[in-house]
């Protein structure tokens, strides 16, 4: 919001109004500064790695044990479990926020948005303490049966085939589903709910279904806001740690087994990096850079995508 | 004479079910089963942590020391942890809302439509994305390796994660905040400082307060940027500035992991009490919400 230059015909602002405003620029220019900060110094405790390993930091071979610090199997995790939360999550929450915007009169969404703030509030640790003491050996015996089910079935075996774990790639997938649904809710809620009211009427007053009203008024109106709502969800999954570094199985395979225990790049560096010296820990560093990488990498792509479709919203 | 109550014609104005018709009530019960899919999880979260946890908690169990892991679970406690979770929190409220408001009032007061302040507020956003595990590995390499683990290291990271939610949700405040009360106040020839902090700010202070509070009860829950800024120990610190300390996450991470059933009670006991925290930090949200914002979104 632009504000009115003050006070023209002052000779001099006082010191304390300069002082003032010198304070808060520095405050703001912070954030810059620990951006920058971030990439700088966990770079340069990752530089022995990169350098070490030079482009064998994408091999596939990670064993500490024997000096081999290849990350592939971390990216690979990390994609995967992202990919599996997206699947789950992105339905789910366009689902409800097409709901509370289009169905649900404005009083009765509220207490359901509480609701769903509820949700977003719940620790990461909680989900994961949850996670890998009730929900995966409960859902070890869905794994195992629908494993056995799908045995030398041409491409669901490979996915979903043995081997089995209740603490596996697909589990943590879940859990972060759940972990990203109210963060994606509430971004695709604010794009679909300003829908202009007069488009929407006229949808109506041709007769359309509400079905119809969303597909040919809402989804072509939201549809940026929705995208960008669904990387901002895929940034969350691919960053979310604690969670994820209890219910994934800790085991740095690459397969194409869901149901098989897995490991990403933050669980990695949240189990091993206490323990970790020298070269290993450099290279847990250098895990670090490349999801820092990642994820403002779609960060920035979200949010640009997010404020493009607002512009537009406005009309302008 | 007599009334003549001719009965209308009865026409059904109703549209014959149609395919179109079907359709539309299909994906409404879709959208109603999403939401329904949706509360499970949290409810059957809510539920395990209330049943479990709640047989364990007590006073004394709030208070007492950390007890060695293969112990019952009716020895001892989680006292160190939330003295930890107090004191590193509130250090991190203390080092991130003033900046955070500081920074919030330089975007809306001062930057305008300026390219710098575009780029602040854009990268802040940006800033909410990183994963909370690389500011615990920054606080690692920038603080941690000069002067050792302590709590104020993990309230730097927890800092680090705050900062920029406290950014957006003040900044959000600050732009309802009629522009004609900014005008008023200069016709009568105070100077902007001035009719930012006795103007601007009480007019936005309710909904500046709920951001703060979430943007608390969200750090309060992290794990990852405490694990290796203060190392999780069971004696309890009460010296936030130097030397190892523990916080409720970081215990129940410890105890998720062990295969001792003691230790698990533990954990459902300190995971009820972090939901409690979080929630009454949500619920006060609210309160002040309701109470003191003028200028409610």
């Amino acid at each position: 919001m632009t504000s009115v230059t003050p006070s023209v015909l002052a000779e001099r602002r006082p010191l304390g109004d300069r002082g003032f405003q010198i304070l808060a620029l520095a405050a703001g220019l912070v954030v810059l500064v620990i951006l920058v900060l971030i990439a700088v110094s966990t770079t340069q405790q990752a530089s022995s790695w990169f350098a070490t390993e030079g482009t064998s930091v994408f091999s596939s071979s990670w064993n500490p044990a024997a000096h081999q610090y290849g990350a592939l199997a971390f990216i690979y995790g990390t994609a995967i479990t992202a990919v599996i939360a997206i699947v789950l999550a992105v339905p789910v929450s366009v689902g409800v926020a097409l709901l509370l915007t289009q169905v649900v009169p404005y009083r009765w969404a509220r207490p359901l948005v509480y609701v769903i703030d509820l949700l977003a509030v719940v620790p990461s640790v909680v989900w994961g303490l949850w996670g890998i003491l009730v929900f995966a050996p409960w859902i070890q015996g869905v794994y195992s049966s629908v494993g056995s089910g799908l045995q030398g079935v041409p491409v669901l075996g490979s996915l979903f085939g043995p081997p089995t774990s209740g603490a596996s790639f697909f589990t943590a997938g879940i859990i972060l589903a759940f972990m990203i649904t109210p963060i994606v809710t509430s971004l695709s809620r604010e794009v679909t709910a300003t829908v202009p009211a007069i488009d929407r009427e006229g949808a109506y007053a041709l007769g359309a279904t509400r079905l119809e009203m969303i597909r040919g008024v809402v989804l072509p109106h939201s549809q940026g806001g929705i995208v960008g709502a669904v990387l901002l969800g895929l940034g969350r999954a691919m960053g979310e740690t604690i969670a994820a570094a209890l219910v994934i199985g800790s085991s740095a395979t690459i397969t194409s087994h869901l149901f098989a225990p897995g490991y990403n790049m933050p669980a990695v560096i949240a189990n091993e990096f206490g323990e970790a010296t020298g070269l290993f820990r450099s290279a847990l560093m250098g895990l670090g850079v490349l999801l820092f990488i990642f994820t403002i990498i779609i960060n920035v792509l979200a949010r640009t995508i997010v404020a493009r479709s607002a512009r537009r919203g406005r009309g302008a | 004479m007599a009334l003549v109550t001719a009965e209308p014609p009865k026409v059904n104005l109703r549209e014959p079910p149609s395919w179109r018709r079907a359709k539309n009530r299909m994906v409404t019960t879709l959208m109603v089963l999403s939401f329904v899919l949706m509360i499970i999880p949290l409810g059957l979260v809510l539920a395990t942590v209330i049943a479990k946890g709640a047989s364990v908690i007590s006073w004394p169990f709030l208070t007492s020391q950390i007890p060695p892991s293969v112990l019952p679970a009716n020895a001892g406690g989680i006292g160190p942890a939330v003295l930890g979770t107090i004191e590193i929190t509130a250090l991190a409220a203390l080092l991130a809302v003033p900046l955070g408001i500081l920074g919030a009032i330089y975007l809306n007061e001062y930057g305008g439509n300026r390219p710098l302040a575009r780029l602040i507020g854009f990268m802040a956003d940006v800033m909410t994305g990183v994963p909370s595990i690389v500011m615990g590995l920054f606080i690692f390499s920038i603080w941690v390796l000069h002067f050792g683990f302590s709590g104020l290291a993990g309230a730097f990271a927890l800092g680090c994660l705050m900062l920029p939610i406290v950014i957006r949700s003040t900044d959000e405040m600050l732009k309802l905040v009629p522009n004609s009360l900014r005008e008023g106040s200069y016709a009568l020839g105070a100077t902007k400082a001035r009719v930012t902090v006795t103007v601007v700010l009480p007019a936005a202070f309710g909904g500046i307060v709920s951001g703060v509070l979430l943007a608390i009860a969200r750090a309060a829950g992290e794990t990852a940027p405490l694990l290796f800024t203060i190392l999780t120990v069971t004696a309890a610190n009460p010296n936030v500035f130097s030397g190892a300390n523990t916080s409720l996450p970081s215990q129940i991470f410890v105890n998720a992991s062990s295969p001792y059933v003691g230790a698990q009670a533990r954990g459902w006991g300190a995971a009820l009490t972090l939901i409690a925290i979080a929630f009454l930090l949500m619920i006060a949200a609210r309160i002040v919400t309701a109470r003191f914002a003028r200028y409610a979104p």
